[in-house]
């Protein structure tokens, strides 16, 4: 197994261009929560040219709808979500300075594209770990869109959140290259 | 002939729907380890290793495994000689996953399918009750994902595509799925009946104990021979590449229209969850 890489938020371009598909990382600082509903908004503010309701550049999006916390926990369980469904908002994201993104599954080639130009990169969390991940989260606060519910932006302070590297600055797609290593025919 | 009173049923599902959402399986946690021996993939590992500890943290601390707690599947094996009093039993199960939820603190998924507004309770339940023999009521409560459920598909193939076309139309809807559905996945798959009987065979083809053997060997083959087809494709843990992109292929069989064949694929991710009480 190689080493873990420890990675503190806001990530730099010299960060995120040290990645490798493959890599296990572990994140400590900010991650901030967003899926469907609240990307919707956010590419809204985009278009209507006014500011997002947090500075972006250097920052971690994770896709996630948390369960409700239970009372004496900061967080609920909280493993990720399909990214897919994020892939027509993330490309202008992306330009505007985010440096990453924590879902599962596959990315589109507008959103690999994107994260290659503007050195972003693509970290997948490990779907249904939902306990194990939301005891990562030591903070949470509401940054907007309370009348979301589980779909508000949140800011979450984690220490150690279990991150593998899927799609790289460089292109590479772990996803494409891991399936590729183990197939038999 | 006995009466039950349906609010028993209500604190039932309520208690079960809690219990499958924070207490894996042991036949799951047995399969994990099996697949462990198996697995080459380091990243894989990794991934196993994090969902034991995943488990074992959700069933120390009561929490959901996974923030999806899904849709409320609950089977019902209602015995002939019970008379149920004290209310109507699709309102007592709805009750049931109405405090069971909220009292469990888990998520509400349910939603209005053009709006997409939440019915704030995870109501409605999809319930299955069959009329059996005897007089007992056994309530059996598996909680579904959205994720591994939309990569679920029936087809009516042609009679003449034979056990092949099984093979054949399977291990492509895995293939397609890929790391969508959560995998290390349980493969459901229903043959015959006809269209909704055959996804209420694979639905039903989950709750077998995972490692037990299908009690019909013809069967028992072709699961083993799916099970490694599905392998051999490498898609492996969470779709990066590996050993294990199923746990397991359960078939349930009936016989079907002579003009027929349905298949019906339900794919299981690997937090595999059902639990069930005998009222009696």
């Amino acid at each position: 197994m190689d080493e873990l890489i420890r990675l503190k938020t806001p990530l730099t371009n010299k960060d995120v261009e040290k990645l490798r598909i493959g890599d296990r990382v572990l994140i400590n600082g900010a991650l901030y929560t967003g899926r469907d509903a609240a990307h919707k908004r956010l590419i809204d503010l985009i278009q209507e040219g006014k500011p997002l309701p947090f500075d972006i550049e250097g920052q971690i999006i994770y896709y996630v709808g948390p369960t409700p916390p239970k009372p004496g926990h900061v967080f609920g369980s909280a493993g990720p979500t399909t990214s897919y469904r994020m892939d027509a908002y993330a490309p202008a994201l992306i330009e505007r300075g985010l440096k990453g993104m924590i879902g599962k599954g596959m990315r589109s080639e507008a959103v690999k594209e994107a994260m290659k130009k503007h050195k972003a990169v693509y970290f997948a969390a490990t779907g249904g770990a939902g306990a194990l991940l939301g005891k990562r989260v030591k903070k949470a606060e509401l940054v907007a869109y309370e009348d979301l519910g589980p779909e508000a932006i949140q800011r979450l302070e984690v220490e150690d959140f279990p991150v593998i590297v899927v799609n790289d600055v460089e292109g590479n797609d772990l996803y494409v290259e891991g399936e590729k290593r183990y197939r038999r025919v | 002939m006995r009466e039950i009173e349906v609010g028993i049923i209500t604190e039932k599902v309520r208690d079960l729907c809690i219990e499958a959402n924070t207490d894996i399986g042991e036949d799951v946690l047995r399969a994990f380890d099996r697949a462990m021996e198996k697995e080459e993939s380091p990243v894989a590992l990794d991934i196993l290793k994090e969902l034991k500890e995943n488990a074992r943290i959700a069933k120390e601390e009561k929490l959901p495994i996974c923030q999806d707690t899904g849709t409320a599947v609950v089977f019902l094996e209602v015995g002939q000689e019970v008379h149920l009093v004290g209310g109507d039993l699709r309102e007592a199960v709805f009750e049931g996953v109405r405090r069971g939820f909220r009292e469990g603190y888990l998520r509400k998924s349910m939603c209005h399918p053009f709006t997409r507004a939440n019915t704030g309770d995870n109501t409605p339940a999809i319930i299955h009750t069959e009329i059996v023999p005897g007089d007992r009521v056994k309530v059996t409560v598996a909680p579904k994902g959205g994720g591994a459920e939309n990569m679920s598909r029936v087809v009516m193939l042609t009679p003449s595509e034979g056990v092949e076309g099984i093979k054949r139309f399977v291990v492509q809807r895995v293939k397609e799925a890929g790391s969508n559905p959560c995998p290390p996945t349980i493969v459901g798959i229903g043959i015959g009946g006809n269209f909704e009987q055959s996804a209420l065979l694979a639905k039903k083809s989950l709750i077998r104990p995972l490692g037990s053997p299908n009690p019909d060997p013809e069967l028992n083959r072709l699961e083993s021979e799916i099970l490694t087809a599905i392998n051999n494709l490498g898609i492996g843990p969470q779709g990066l590449g590996g050993r294990t992109t199923a746990l397991a292929v359960h078939i349930l069989m009936m016989p079907c229209h002579i003009a027929s064949f349905p298949l019906a694929v339900n794919i299981q991710c690997h937090v595999h969850r059902h639990k069930e009480a005998v009222i009696e």
